[in-house]
């Protein structure tokens, strides 16, 4: 079974995280394998291990720095990786990184599924999954709290906000995955340094056949106009309870027109 | 003016989700008609939702129909597409949802359209559609405008009050019927269930929120008791869910249910970033909890150090009294 798994490079969500002109700022030392594709490599580590035969190869895109998040994946455990770098790429939206994912994915070739995480913990928009999979003309089955592969059938369970629902498709197939579905392992000493001799393969816009209209701040379809740290909370209140603090509370929600 | 076409969540039974009034009521401020879309996924509007939608303004309801099962979004999404074809709308609007994510996802790679997920606004401007969100767990504030013919734009619950029009219609019922694509039928939807009815408000939606984390002890009892005074939803934590405290669907945070309320109620909760994302739009933040160095502090309107066995059962007593 081959599998590529799709990661991205994200800013800390413990860090300071900030946009400028409308982009995130992913540089600093501060960026980080977005934690939920954790998750996707490991779905992809376990399938392989569990079939006793097969390949996973991580695939990003992203600027320099992004090939720590593709050496992340190769430390826990990943074959080889891809990386897409391109300067055209800066400002790319969810769908303009599909494309370049998709087009990425193609060039690994004969793919028997694709894993992404649920969500990036930037951007938070759960687009590129779903785009990736249009584009690929393959099913998707996304936000998998577990899944298993049988023979050539991948069958996920998934919790929506009304409902549960198992789906099942033909590979190949792309799932995305959820933080219920495993628990990631951590690279150890010998994944560290086994990963050092993992070919990580560079590979731009040009080499994947792709126009760079389509892609980066010209490929856009919404463009931010503003954007501004919230102002802190004002009037805060903290008490700390002697006796009463349930009634003074009640009082503030009431006055307050709260409840 | 185009008109704006709404995609109507609805229950099994045929009612609407309640922010589906919400969407409604921000439709009509884009100037332009209402136009309603219902995927008959099992469910026929009710006439109660029909009513509804009527007084909210909305003059057609766009029945979508297909030879296949419309709970698959991949289907869903190329019956949405073909109505937005048929009608000419340029503005799709749904609920944000994940869901409605895999649909507002296939159409931007069928139809072309920009997509704005998680915006809690919305107007136009100079003709363009500028929607607002929060990024990065709700510390930033953003406006986006779409560059391109058609948008989606998925709102979140409680981003607008939800008022009726002006002057109610009687929605014209018509049918768009259409043949799936080979392709959109790859995935089999084998089983659905029905999250049970709590008899509370749905926590995506809620206007109140109660939400109980690591400090409860695993005890929901005083939290539920409150939550029912107020006509609340009840939430956890991730801590709270993986104990096995409360189901997964009550989680609260980045991978489990965002949501923004007009009052959130935090007991025995730290506050971590995971958990934050999912809250920190809300309107007015409480935190009840013992550990006065607790990272919700930081962001809560009003905080009480203490015990949250003996705070909340008093607030729920007062309240009881104060509601008469």
């Amino acid at each position: 079974m081959k599998i590529v798994v799709c990661v991205k490079y994200v800013p800390d969500i413990q860090s300071d995280r900030r946009l400028v002109d409308g982009r995130a700022v992913r540089d600093g030392g501060d960026g980080t394998l977005n934690e939920l594709d954790e998750n996707a490599v490991e779905a992809a580590l376990s399938l392989v291990e569990a079939a006793g035969e097969g390949s996973v190869t991580v695939v990003t895109v992203g600027p320099e720095d992004a090939v720590d998040a593709v050496r992340k994946g190769l430390q826990m455990g990943a074959d080889e990786a891809v990386h897409v770098l391109d300067d055209a790429i800066a400002g790319s939206d969810a769908l303009a990184t599909a494309r370049v994912l998709a087009a990425a994915v193609r060039h690994v070739g004969d793919a028997d599924l694709v894993v992404t995480g649920m969500a990036g913990l930037d951007g938070l928009t759960s687009l590129v999954p779903t785009a990736l999979a249009a584009l690929l003309d393959v099913p998707a089955l996304p936000l998998a709290a577990s899944l298993e592969v049988t023979g050539s059938v991948v069958r996920v369970t998934r919790n929506l906000d009304h409902a549960s629902e198992v789906l099942e498709a033909d590979l190949p197939a792309l799932v995305s995955v959820t933080d219920q579905a495993n628990e990631p392992r951590y690279p150890n000493f010998k994944g560290i340094m086994a990963a050092r001799k993992k070919p990580v393969t560079t590979l731009t816009l040009a080499d994947l056949g792709l126009d760079a209209a389509l892609v980066g701040d010209a490929g856009a379809r919404t463009e931010v106009l503003e954007a501004a740290p919230r102002p802190a909370r004002e009037n805060r209140v903290l008490v700390t309870d002697t006796g009463d603090a349930g009634a003074r509370l009640a009082a503030y929600l009431v006055e307050n027109q709260l409840v | 003016m185009s008109d704006t076409l709404v995609l109507l969540d609805h229950t099994a039974s045929g009612d609407l989700r309640t922010p589906v009034r919400e969407l409604v009521t921000l439709a009509r401020s884009l100037g332009g008609g209402v136009r309603g879309a219902w995927a008959v996924d099992g469910a026929e509007p009710s006439a109660q939702a029909l009513a509804e939608l009527g007084a909210l303004g909305v003059t057609q309801v766009h029945r979508i129909v297909a030879d296949a099962d419309l709970r698959g979004t991949a289907v869903l999404a190329e019956g949405l597409a073909g109505l937005v074809e048929a009608t000419g709308s340029t503005t799709l609007l749904a609920v944000s949802s994940f869901e409605n994510k895999e649909l507002a996802a296939r159409l931007a790679v069928t139809t072309g359209a920009g997509v704005v997920t998680d915006a809690d606004a919305l107007e136009r401007v100079d003709g363009r559609l500028v929607a607002g969100k929060t990024v990065f767990a709700g510390t930033w504030t953003t406006r986006c405008a779409v560059r391109t013919a058609l948008a989606v734009v998925l709102v979140k619950a409680n981003s607008v009050v939800a008022s009726d029009a002006d002057a109610p219609v009687e929605p014209q019922v018509t049918e768009h019927a259409f043949t799936p694509t080979p392709a959109a039928t790859r995935v089999r939807v084998v089983e659905r269930t029905d999250r049970p009815d709590s008899g509370r408000p749905e926590l995506g939606s809620a206007h109140i929120v109660v939400t109980g984390g690591r400090g409860t002890e695993g005890d929901f009892t005083p939290l539920e008791e409150l939550a029912d005074v107020l006509g609340a939803a009840v939430g956890a934590t991730r801590v709270a869910t993986d104990e096995g405290w409360i189901g997964h669907d009550a989680q609260i945070g980045q991978t489990g249910v965002t949501i923004s309320p007009r009052l959130y109620i935090g007991a025995g909760v730290s506050g971590a970033v995971h958990h934050r994302g999912g809250m920190q739009a809300s309107g007015t933040i409480v935190a009840i909890n013992s550990d006065p160095d607790a990272p919700i502090f930081e962001i809560a309107d009003y905080g009480v150090v203490g015990d949250l066995k003996q705070v909340v059962p008093q607030l729920t007593q007062e309240l009881r009294r104060l509601k008469g």
